[in-house]
């Protein structure tokens, strides 16, 4: 009678697959809702100085912005699930076109940032976990509170000037494709990616500490004990695996807070990414790049804490066997 | 500093052992102090809790944000009339001239004196952040409550609306809702509030969830006691504690966002200073004026830091879980 | 020859002397067992010994000394932690309280059983797997080559048990540390486990320390007893000497309050009493969430009975057997199907306040059920003013309840942490009698305080039954306390009504099969040592 069977893992990635169904569909309305809600007219908004009456006529057929209000609902969402986001009020090009050129930069600072975050966090988390009270959880736990208090576009402003103004180590902005230029992109990926990372480290120590606390008084480690294991064994086998399957989830849901730090640190570093673009479109009232854009941040977010479910799935026999 | 707390500690066998000479109880006969073991309820002498506050001032780090809170509102309240300068006061011959005691903090590219216009952007910025905040609470808490105790569908909805909201990362929908309305003080408030309401509304969804399945309001409930009365007399008073530490630490996410949107400058628009504005006039010189950008950024960097490390105090104390360690620890 | 030697030891945290003096000694083969209430310091003392504690700023002091035939002498106090883990898992085996948390949720069964044995006897996985394989059947885990790779998930509680004691038992260790080890679980387990280990423990010749805080669980395991009271040791004899002939008052009084079967019913009650509570063809069924989706679970199957005025029906079963959803189904906690009438009136679905006044609950824990911000007095008084009863005299009403349970009325004014788990519980009848209901649904009201206190707490019922014609919901798992008090039985499994008749004929002749066998599992007022000649 043993439960080995895959139905459980699929039936709950079946929940999960519904459930981001729905929270995309919230998604499209709120994305939607971004160009409606302008007071006005926004293709007017977004023309500004440079109005003319047929320029104006063009960007309201191409954006659909003359027709019904559901029948333009419907006509977004679908367009949307196809990958048309429509024309920028500005450029008139493709919004699909203009974001997918500037995800590679995007994606290469958050997963260089990422990375850094985790490296630091993880350690440093369960370290501190497993000295609660001692003189090294307390410098893990002041120096991650000060972290989670630094603003990340003045750390931004700080890295420069040490690095690229006093030290003269590294470029202070700018970006080079990695494809191209690999160890230009290196150079300039570092200060950007080291903001985004140390924030991000900061977050995640804290709550890698506190799951590791938690875990450490549990009964099974009590029991590893009385088996009389190693300590490395007590710790990496049943602490530290227990503590991180929570730990995954928060890494999903913290993305939304490493994402909102990129966006500031490309402003910070002229790093051309979505951040830089959604700045700029903001800028320049070019709407439907600002509701492509915020789609497709939103999406983004999405996807990676359905993965993240998927691997809490695998990790956890509970969800894969239950 | 434990040794305050003893006297008002001992109450049990020996308080009821004092009524009438005989211990109505025919209980602890036998028995007081417990050390929390195992198995059934200890009916030896329950300890006296040590008062919230008296946990709260024991711990120096906590006294100290709120010291630093103090000060930082003082000036905010008062920078008008104590501040060196006037805030725009320009003096292109005095410009980027470094901290020296006429300027402790320099002056900035047209020359007005930074010191001053940090004292004055403290005022700003407290009043965008406890703005916002007030609306994200009194928005969110009372629909997380509500959700939280009714459930049903009305949770399922308004819960779903949460975790759309929380798809979306705060700057971008602080962004998104800059671009529609006009960039502003009021806008700014606006954008942060909306972005911190559904942070409010799971934090009290998730609490009135917990005190809602405790016996207590259980046996509320069986007596047959209306629901108005339940959520008033049982479920508000037992939530307090986490929406005051939501509340602290808001705060200075609060400030964080109304920073990285002046900086952007779509947030507080010039002239009127604020530190995120300091920022953006300072990124053209970094490398020239360090101080430009050094103390408008410690000053945002202080304030956070006291918001969070009061709201870490107040959790300690607060949350049931970490107080128990705490007043071990006290003891 | 002893296996274990403790003597004089202490152990304090901060200005608090948690165990203070205690010695003995332990052979091969031999069971000792150690009973105290909570707060004894029992498993403090244990863990101390053994040098498995873990609590921050504990010191210990006195002497232990662990005698193996392989590793030979072994101090325990004051050791290092590398000889304190060489000794652990090999020379000496732990099982715990809680089975569900015992257990790591991540490894299989397989991993978790040779884990000990890798560590200390170098065993290649495969000769580790053949031993977990024999392990998972000396405990009596079916098919265990099914469940090697299993995960603590799938079991039930009580083979989540059996396998923390082939962990235990993995490097055959001559001395095992059970630590309330059938506390959580249901009686008929209980009773399997304590076989389990009697028999494990006679094939191997493993001297057992056996701590609990039932005398009764005790007298069928252990040859010598320590009595603990505030980390003293007050008598420490042979069981049989112990039960026949305590020493000590408190022996006595803990021997006096353990609850047995064959005591005395309540007396009868006057055979025209008519039927208040009328209960038929209840059936619950309610939602449950899991990771993988909704489940139902149908808690109470078709349960037809009544409850005369001035009796007691004692609801009784093992845990999920539904009594307690029955309790919140009357009490509109959940929904339910069937019909539910107290004199005529219905009391399920939509029910006029005034209605749900006429009946009144206990719950189980005492420290959940009192809201921490509310003074006990302001608590009791709380049903007062929601049904607006006797306006204007709430003061004298509730000194008046006050004394009613036998509390000083000075107590009104106290915070619920302010007052004793025994108090509390006093304080949550004297809340559910202002409603002046007609019947009283304890839910297990007893179940969480120690046994003198849950004694004193019970004599009460019974007391303000008598004075106060009251008529009792009574929902326990313990046999021996329902049999104290109640007039009628229902016996529950699996949501199923069993058994439902007079308490006399019940406890006298059990029909079915399963009452007998819970009957059977209520460990006997003898000492099985009595009974064996040991």
């Amino acid at each position: 009678m043993r439960s080995g069977s895959p139905r459980a893992l699929f039936v709950f990635l079946g929940r999960r697959l519904l459930y981001s169904a729905v929270v995309l569909f919230g998604v499209l309305v709120v994305t939607f809702a971004i160009v409606q809600l302008v007071p006005g007219d926004p293709i007017r908004l977004a023309l500004g100085t440079r109005f003319n009456q047929d320029a104006y006529d063009a960007l309201r057929a191409a954006s659909g912005l003359d027709r019904p209000l559901h029948e333009q609902f419907v006509s977004y969402v679908t367009g949307a699930l196809t990958g048309d986001l429509g024309v920028s009020f500005r450029s008139g090009q493709p919004v699909t076109l203009l974001l997918l050129e500037r995800l590679p930069a995007t994606i290469s600072l958050a997963l260089v940032g990422v990375l850094i975050a985790l490296l630091i966090s993880v350690p440093a988390g369960i370290w501190a976990g497993l000295r609660e009270g001692r003189l090294a959880d307390g410098i893990v736990r002041v120096t991650s509170q000060f972290g989670v208090s630094i603003p990340d576009f003045w750390m931004g402003l700080l890295l420069i000037t040490l690095f690229a103004g006093v030290l003269g180590w590294l470029p202070s902005s700018g970006y080079a494709p990695l494809a191209e230029d690999p160890a230009g992109w290196a150079r300039r990926v570092i200060l950007p990616a080291l903001t985004v990372g140390l924030v991000a480290a900061a977050i995640l120590t804290r709550y890698i500490r506190a799951a590791v606390l938690e875990v450490a008084h549990a009964g099974f480690v009590r029991t590893a004990r009385s088996k009389g294991l190693a300590p490395s064994v007590v710790t990496g086998r049943h602490i530290v695996r227990n503590a991180l399957v929570p730990v995954l989830t928060i890494v999903g849901i913290q993305l939304a807070t490493i994402l909102s730090g990129v966006i500031v640190v490309e402003v910070v570093f002229a790093w051309p990414g979505l951040g830089r673009l959604v700045y700029d479109a903001v800028a320049a009232r070019d709407y439907a790049l600002i509701q492509g854009a915020v789609l497709l941040i939103a999406v983004m977010f999405l996807v990676v804490n359905l993965v993240v479910d998927v691997l809490y799935a695998v990790v956890d026999p509970r969800i894969r066997l239950s | 500093m434990s040794n305050a707390q003893r006297p008002t500690a001992q109450v049990g066998p020996g308080g009821s052992a004092s009524v009438g000479g005989v211990d109505p109880l025919g209980g602890p006969a036998f028995g007081p102090p417990s050390a929390g073991g195992a198995g059934p309820v200890d009916d030896a002498a329950p300890e006296r809790r040590v008062a919230a506050w008296r946990l709260l001032v024991a711990n120096p780090v906590t006294v100290a944000a709120a010291a630093t809170l103090a000060v930082v509102v003082f000036v905010a309240l008062t920078a008008q009339w104590i501040a060196p300068y006037g805030v725009n006061e320009v003096d292109v011959a005095g410009a980027l001239q470094p901290p020296s005691w006429a300027h402790p903090f320099g002056t900035d590219d047209l020359g007005r004196d930074i010191l001053s216009r940090v004292m004055l952007a403290a005022s700003t910025s407290l009043q965008v952040a406890v703005v916002s905040v007030t609306f994200a609470f009194c928005v969110g808490v009372p629909i997380g409550i509500i959700s939280g105790y009714v459930g049903g569908w009305l949770d399922t909805v308004s819960m779903r609306v949460v975790d759309v909201m929380f798809a979306f990362p705060v700057l971008l929908l602080a962004l998104a809702i800059v671009a529609i309305l006009q960039p502003g003080m009021a806008t700014t408030m606006l954008a942060i509030g909306i972005v911190y309401t559904p942070i409010f509304a799971r934090v009290a969804r998730a609490s009135t969830l917990s005190v809602r399945t405790e016996p207590y309001v259980q046996v509320a409930q069986t007596m047959g006691t209306p629901w108005w009365r339940i959520l008033r007399r049982h479920v508000l008073p037992n939530i307090t504690g986490p929406l005051i530490v939501q509340t602290s630490l808001s705060l200075a996410f609060a400030i964080l966002s109304e920073a990285a949107l002046s900086f952007l400058g779509l947030g507080i628009q010039p002239p009127q200073p604020s530190w995120g504005g300091m920022l953006f006039a300072a990124q053209g010189f970094v490398t020239q004026a360090w101080w430009m950008s050094v103390f408008p950024g410690l000053a945002i960097f202080v304030t956070v830091l006291a918001f969070n490390l009061l709201g870490d105090g107040l959790r300690d104390v607060l949350d049931p879980k970490q107080r128990t360690r705490m007043e071990a620890r006290h003891r | 020859m002893n296996v274990l030697e403790v003597a004089d030891l202490h152990v304090s945290i901060g200005r608090t002397d948690i165990v203070r003096g205690v010695s003995f000694a332990l052979e091969r083969e031999q069971t000792l067992g150690i009973v105290g209430e909570s707060g004894s310091g029992k498993s403090m003392t244990v863990l101390a010994a053994t040098g498995l504690l873990d609590a921050p700023g504990a010191r210990v002091g006195g002497s232990a000394i662990l005698r193996d035939d392989r590793l030979g002498l072994a101090r325990l106090i004051g050791a290092s932690p590398k000889a304190l883990r060489r000794v652990h898992g090999d020379a000496i085996g732990f099982v715990f309280q809680d089975p569900s948390t015992s257990l790591n949720p991540l490894l299989t069964l397989e991993r978790q059983i040779t884990e000990s044995l890798e560590a200390h006897r170098n065993l290649t996985r495969r000769a580790a797997r053949t031993r977990a394989l024999d392990l998972l059947s000396a405990v009596g885990i079916p098919t265990p080559e099914n469940r090697l790779d299993a995960y603590p998930h799938q079991l039930s509680g009580g083979q989540r048990q059996r396998v923390m004691i082939a962990i235990a038992l993995a490097c055959d260790p001559g001395l095992l540390i059970a630590d309330e080890p059938t506390t959580a679980l249901d009686v008929t387990t209980q009773a399997q486990i304590i076989d389990l280990v009697r028999d494990l423990q006679e094939q191997r010749g493993t001297a057992v320390v056996w701590i609990s805080h039932d005398l009764g669980v005790i007298g069928q395991v252990a040859d010598d007893v320590i009595v603990l009271q505030q980390g003293q040791v007050v008598e420490h004899r042979p069981i049989v000497e112990l039960v026949d002939a305590p020493a000590h008052p408190y022996t006595q009084v803990l021997l006096a309050a353990r609850p047995r079967l064959g005591g005395s019913p309540p007396p009868p009650v006057d055979d025209s009493g008519a039927v208040l509570l009328d209960v038929a063809n209840l059936d619950v069924r309610f939602p449950v969430s899991t990771p993988t989706g909704r489940a139902q679970i149908h808690a109470v199957r078709d349960v037809s009975f009544q409850v005369r005025r001035g009796t007691t029906l004692g609801l009784v079963g093992e845990s999920g057997s539904g009594k307690s959803t029955i309790a919140n189904a009357l009490t509109g906690l959940v929904r339910a199907n069937g019909s539910a009438t107290l004199e005529g009136q219905p009391l399920l679905g939509k029910v006029p306040r005034d209605r749900r006044r006429r009946l009144a609950m206990v719950f189980q824990d005492p420290f959940s059920s009192l809201d921490p911000r509310i003074r006990a007095g302001d608590a009791v008084a709380e049903p007062l003013r929601v049904h607006r009863l006797r306006p204007g005299r709430h003061r004298e009403r509730v000194a008046a309840l006050f004394d009613l349970v036998r509390l000083p009325t000075a107590f009104a004014s106290r915070f619920p942490h302010e007052l004793s788990g025994g108090q509390r519980q006093r304080v949550s009848i004297a809340r559910a009698l202002a409603l002046e209901p007609d019947l009283l649904i304890l839910d297990e009201a007893t179940a969480s305080l120690d046994a003198s206190i849950q004694a004193q707490v019970l004599g009460l019922l019974r007391d303000l039954q008598q004075e106060l014609a009251l008529t009792y919901l009574f929902i326990a798992h313990d046999l021996a306390i329902v049999q104290d008090m109640s007039h009628d039985v229902l016996v529950m499994q699996e949501g199923v009504a069993v058994e439902y008749r007079p308490a006399g004929e019940l406890f006298a002749d059990p029909r079915e099969e399963y009452t007998q066998r819970l009957l059977a599992a209520v460990p006997p007022e003898r000492p099985r040592a009595a009974r064996s000649g040991r």
